[in-house]
């Protein structure tokens, strides 16, 4: 099949039925997936491997309460044992990856008896909905936004939306958080005696998920509009666009099939940094209105030293940005015809 | 008349002043007839071609001038109305088609929009015309290639999925702009070819906008000279081949390397850069680069197009005939300078290459 | 081989003549942008402050920010003399808000004073090196970027924490996010060697025999010292807000050295009763932070070569 002068064609050594695969773009596809679900596999190995050793060097053992009181040395040494802090580092990080893969990511030095996962577990629902809600304002807002301002570019719309995103863009979401807390919670309670005011925290299926979520959203609409403002007006530079004008198709069409496929490439792929700044976001929003999510868990094992804790999700933390840049990427490749998966 | 031109002026308002990109422009198109418009880079040809079709980018606008199409204003065309008109009666095919294509829709949405989109033929239909199109300007393979993207054509199929684009609602005037220039030079022969063809079959007219002196002799009736957004000289393509008679026509022609001319040393150009168009030089807007111009070409306004054959005209003072006709030794007293007349003696006359 | 040393002096020269406009050009530029020069404006005065609200708490002229007035807690502004009120302990807002600058102006400038040299050294021999060296390099630079900044400073920060004055507690605050932000940098520089790497000059210097690293940084730093400064300038802001939250969250400098993040996290506590303690501090922080943005942005637009002339 593959007998020709010369070199050997590319699937010489395939069977049949590879050969069509490799050689197809779904099978490029179906390629790049695997390399890139394996290339995961190093960096979070990484990840586990640096936040191991950080937890490892840290001066004084895990059983120091900062200004408690001191636990007795019998004591001490039974937590040890049980949590096999006795044992030579080594063998410690083998032991761990070794649970790890089996999703047990042990148990918790604060919360006596209780594991990782469960923690993790019960922290999730309110992350992932505060994260989801985040997520669905940033897409239409930003993108809305950055091109409303395109389109009208230059006028007072393009510079007060601009003018908003640069705002939002530089204030960090604790600052803005506060802020509206102050506005929506403590002011608008003193103006509207009590009538009308947001909550400043706990947890509800209601108003209590606006302010977080807007919180979370803002500097990724920010940064989105911008983005997506600079790509639609470099697209509409184009000279296709003109072409289209020129075949006498109406502005909508112009506008839909022909700016905007183009123009929001550049802004699919900064979905997964959003993605990323989603997840660390929610370690400051959940704080400032909290919310017992697995952001907020986080900074509370940071604070007590819990190492499982902390290890366990910084790995999720880790594996759920990575799996989100790898959707984006692949979503890439079917929006972009050009990109070639070599 | 098709296209009827009526002292066209476009200009772009721009921080450094106002640019007179098309600066009183008369000229027609006959149905079925081939008109070429030649020209150096920035003498406005595009802009014309891109005023007929009301596509001028900011900050251009046209200022004054009608554009008569079938009789019908095309500057005082309502939105709806131009829209029907473009791609439709008159329909323009670019100069780069890399980046004329949208690069993530394939070519076969890219022309079958082009014919949806002005209710003349249902997608049913449309489907199967742009695998009729696509074969009618060669391009292989024309059922598989409909669904490729721009970037997995070669450069030469491109260009011709863009005359299919152009082509496919039947236009009754075809305007190229610089249809060869960004490919090859062997496909350019493949693409004039396949353009002639097509002129006889359809029998639309043609505005071919092009510096590719070859290309007007082989397809043109009539042709255009165009410098600093004027005319400088019209008339039947031969005539102007055979004698130019406005000194730029005949600088154009006369660089035109030839290969079956003797060797010279150098390439023959025009000295000098194209004007600035927002600060015009005064008078003739060629003087300050005509090798025969004399003190009148400076100080009088700009000479008006006068006749001066049958169906041809030029802005000149001299013009050509009246420079070829003195002697050196009456240059003083006639329109000649001296440089100018030294340089006639070794300057071979202007020739046309074939037909 | 003389023309070639001919030539490469022009070139230099050439280059000299180029640099000299081009920042003279910024300059101007620069100038011109309202924005950038208000973020300018700004920063020079919060640095001014910084400096100089020590001495006036000396003077005798700004309260001191460690005083306890136990008959003002919680004042609003302007009450019993406070200009900006006072927070839970009775400490004044104003003195506290203005010895805080200094640690997040010494955060956000030294910190890039850090990022410097490691960007610069792995970008330089990323670029220099090419081929395997340069892939292992990026590939662990990736592998960097796929930490989230935020948690990873947050968790070097808990195991590692020096006591002392605060500049000393400073220290790991430092290291953390350098650690954290030197990718970028390095990135560019990377970028710029192996631009200049292609150019005739280092091939000509290289087959008569001298070192091309000479020729490449006194070629890199003026034709990258534009982007350098740029991506610099953008970092102070973010190094400025990784201190902010940790301080917020608790796990950044220890009172009583009053940082703004701290001063929101405590006047959040009690948010209801005195709002304005946490309005100041949080507006303190934004502001600075997009003084620090205005500037990147007219730096970056000042310094772009597309846009010269």
């Amino acid at each position: 099949m593959a007998v020709i002068a010369g070199r050997p064609k590319r699937g010489a050594l395939l069977p049949v039925g590879l050969t069509r695969l490799t050689e197809s773009r779904a099978g490029s596809l179906a390629f790049y997936v695997v390399r890139r679900v394996l290339w995961m596999i190093p960096v979070v190995f990484f990840v586990i491997v640096i936040t191991f050793v950080l937890m490892h060097s840290a001066q004084g053992s895990p059983w120091d309460k900062a200004g408690g009181r001191q636990l007795s040395d019998v004591v001490i040494r039974n937590l040890n044992e049980k949590y096999g802090l006795n044992k030579p580092v080594f063998e410690q990080f083998f032991l761990y990856i070794w649970n790890v893969l089996h999703f047990d990511f042990g148990l918790s030095y604060q919360y006596q008896g209780k594991t990782v996962v469960e923690l993790i577990g019960g922290g999730w629902p309110y992350t992932a909905t505060i994260g989801v809600l985040a997520f669905l304002l940033i897409v239409p807002v930003g993108v809305g936004l950055g091109i409303l301002a395109a389109l009208r570019q230059n006028t007072r719309v393009d510079y007060a939306t601009m003018g908003f995103a640069t705002f939002a863009a530089s204030f960090p979401n604790f600052v803005i958080g506060a802020l509206m807390v102050v506005f929506f919670s403590v002011l608008m309670y003193k103006w509207t005696g009590g009538d009308f005011f947001l909550p400043a925290g706990g947890w509800g299926v209601d108003d209590h998920l606006i302010m977080p979520a807007v919180t979370l959203a803002l500097l990724p609409i920010a940064y989105t509009a911008r983005l997506t403002r600079a790509s639609t007006l470099e697209t509409i530079r184009q000279d296709y666009i003109r072409t289209a004008w020129a075949k006498g198709l109406p502005e909508r069409l112009v506008v839909i099939r022909h700016v905007l496929k183009n123009s929001l490439i550049p802004v699919v792929t900064t979905l997964g940094p959003t993605f990323a700044f989603l997840v660390t976001g929610s370690v400051i929003v959940e704080t400032v209105f909290t919310i017992p999510g697995i952001g907020r868990a986080f900074v509370v094992a940071v604070t007590s030293r819990d190492y499982p804790m902390i290890l366990g999700t910084t790995v999720l933390f880790s594996v759920v940005i990575a799996v989100a840049n790898l959707v984006v990427d692949v979503l890439y490749v079917f929006i972009d015809p050009r990109v070639r998966l070599s | 008349m098709l296209l009827q031109v009526e002292d066209l002026h476009t200009q772009f308002f721009t921080s450094r002043g106002v640019v007179r990109a098309v600066d009183g422009v008369t000229f027609h198109v006959d149905a079925g007839e081939t008109l070429g418009v030649v020209g150096e880079s920035g003498c406005g040809k595009t802009i014309t071609a891109l005023s007929i079709l009301r596509l001028i980018p900011d900050p251009g606008r046209i200022t004054s001038g009608r554009i008569l199409f079938r009789g019908r204003d095309v500057t005082k065309m309502t939105d709806e109305e131009i829209r029907d008109f473009r791609g439709n009666d008159v329909a323009m095919i670019f100069q780069d088609p890399m980046t004329s294509l949208n690069p993530v829709t394939r070519i076969g949405s890219q022309i079958e929009e082009a014919m949806t989109a002005h209710e003349r033929f249902t997608e049913t239909v449309a489907r199967p015309r742009v695998i009729e199109l696509l074969k009618r300007v060669r391009v292989p393979a024309a059922e598989s290639r409909v669904k490729d993207y721009p970037h997995q054509f070669s450069g030469g199929m491109r260009q011709r999925a863009m005359i299919a684009m152009g082509l496919s609602n039947e236009p009754d005037l075809l305007i190229a702009d610089e249809p060869t220039t960004a490919l090859d030079v062997t496909v350019q022969a493949e693409i004039i070819q396949l353009m002639k063809q097509l002129n006889r079959e359809l029998g639309a007219a043609m505005m071919l906008i092009t510096h590719n002196m070859a290309l007007v002799a082989s397809l043109c009736q009539r042709i255009i000279v165009m410098y600093a957004g004027r005319i400088v000289e019209e008339g039947p393509v031969e005539q102007i081949f055979n004698s130019p008679q406005h000194p730029y026509t005949w600088s154009l022609l006369r660089s035109v390397p030839r290969v079956d001319e003797a060797r010279k040393d150098r390439l023959v150009s025009i000295r000098g850069m194209p004007p600035d168009l927002t600060q015009p030089p005064p008078g003739c807007k060629f003087h300050p680069r005509c090798p025969f111009v004399i003190d009148k070409c400076r100080v009088d306004p700009e000479p008006r197009l006068e006749e001066v054959a049958a169906g041809q005209v030029a802005r000149c003072w001299v013009l050509m005939r009246n420079a070829r006709e003195e002697s050196v030794e009456a240059a003083k007293q006639s329109a000649l300078s001296r440089e100018a007349a030294e340089k006639l003696k070794e300057a071979p006359a202007a020739e046309v290459g074939g037909g | 081989m003389a023309v070639a040393t001919v030539e490469q002096a022009v070139r230099d020269w050439e280059v000299a003549e180029e640099q000299v406009g081009l920042w003279q050009d910024a300059w101007v530029r620069f100038r011109r942008n309202r924005l950038a020069v208000f973020g300018a404006g700004l920063v020079l005065f919060l640095i001014v402050v910084a400096v100089a609200s020590p001495l006036l708490v000396n003077l005798g002229i700004l309260k001191n920010p460690f005083t306890q007035h136990v008959d003002s807690i919680q004042t609003a502004p302007g009450v019993n003399g406070f200009a900006l009120g006072t927070d839970i302990l009775g400490r004044d807002t104003l003195s506290r808000l203005m010895i805080g600058s200094a640690v997040s102006l010494t955060v956000g400038l030294l910190v890039q004073g850090i990022i410097f040299p490691i960007g610069l050294t792995i970008g330089l021999t990323a670029g220099y090196f090419g081929g395997r060296v340069d892939n292992l390099l990026m590939r662990f630079t990736d592998i960097w970027y796929a930490f989230p900044d935020l948690l990873f400073v947050l968790v070097v920060v808990s195991v590692w924490h020096l006591d002392g004055p605060w500049f000393i507690q400073l220290i790991p605050i430092f290291g953390a996010i350098a650690l954290v932000n030197w990718v970028n940098l390095a990135r560019l520089v990377r970028g710029q060697v192996l631009s200049i790497k292609e150019k005739e000059y280092i091939e000509a210097a290289r087959s008569s025999g001298s070192t091309p690293v000479k020729l490449i940084l006194k070629h890199l730093l003026p034709n990258s010292l534009g982007p350098i400064i740029v991506t610099l300038t953008f970092g102070i802001p973010q190094a400025i807000f990784l201190e902010a939250v940790l301080s917020f969250l608790g796990v950044g400098i220890r009172p009583p050295q009053p940082t703004w993040g701290q001063m929101v996290y405590d006047g959040y506590e009690a948010i209801y009763a005195n709002p304005t303690a946490v309005v100041f501090p949080a507006l303190a922080i934004g502001f600075t932070l997009l003084s620090f943005t205005f500037i990147g942005d007219g730096l970056r637009d000042a310094l772009d070569p597309r846009m010269r002339r």
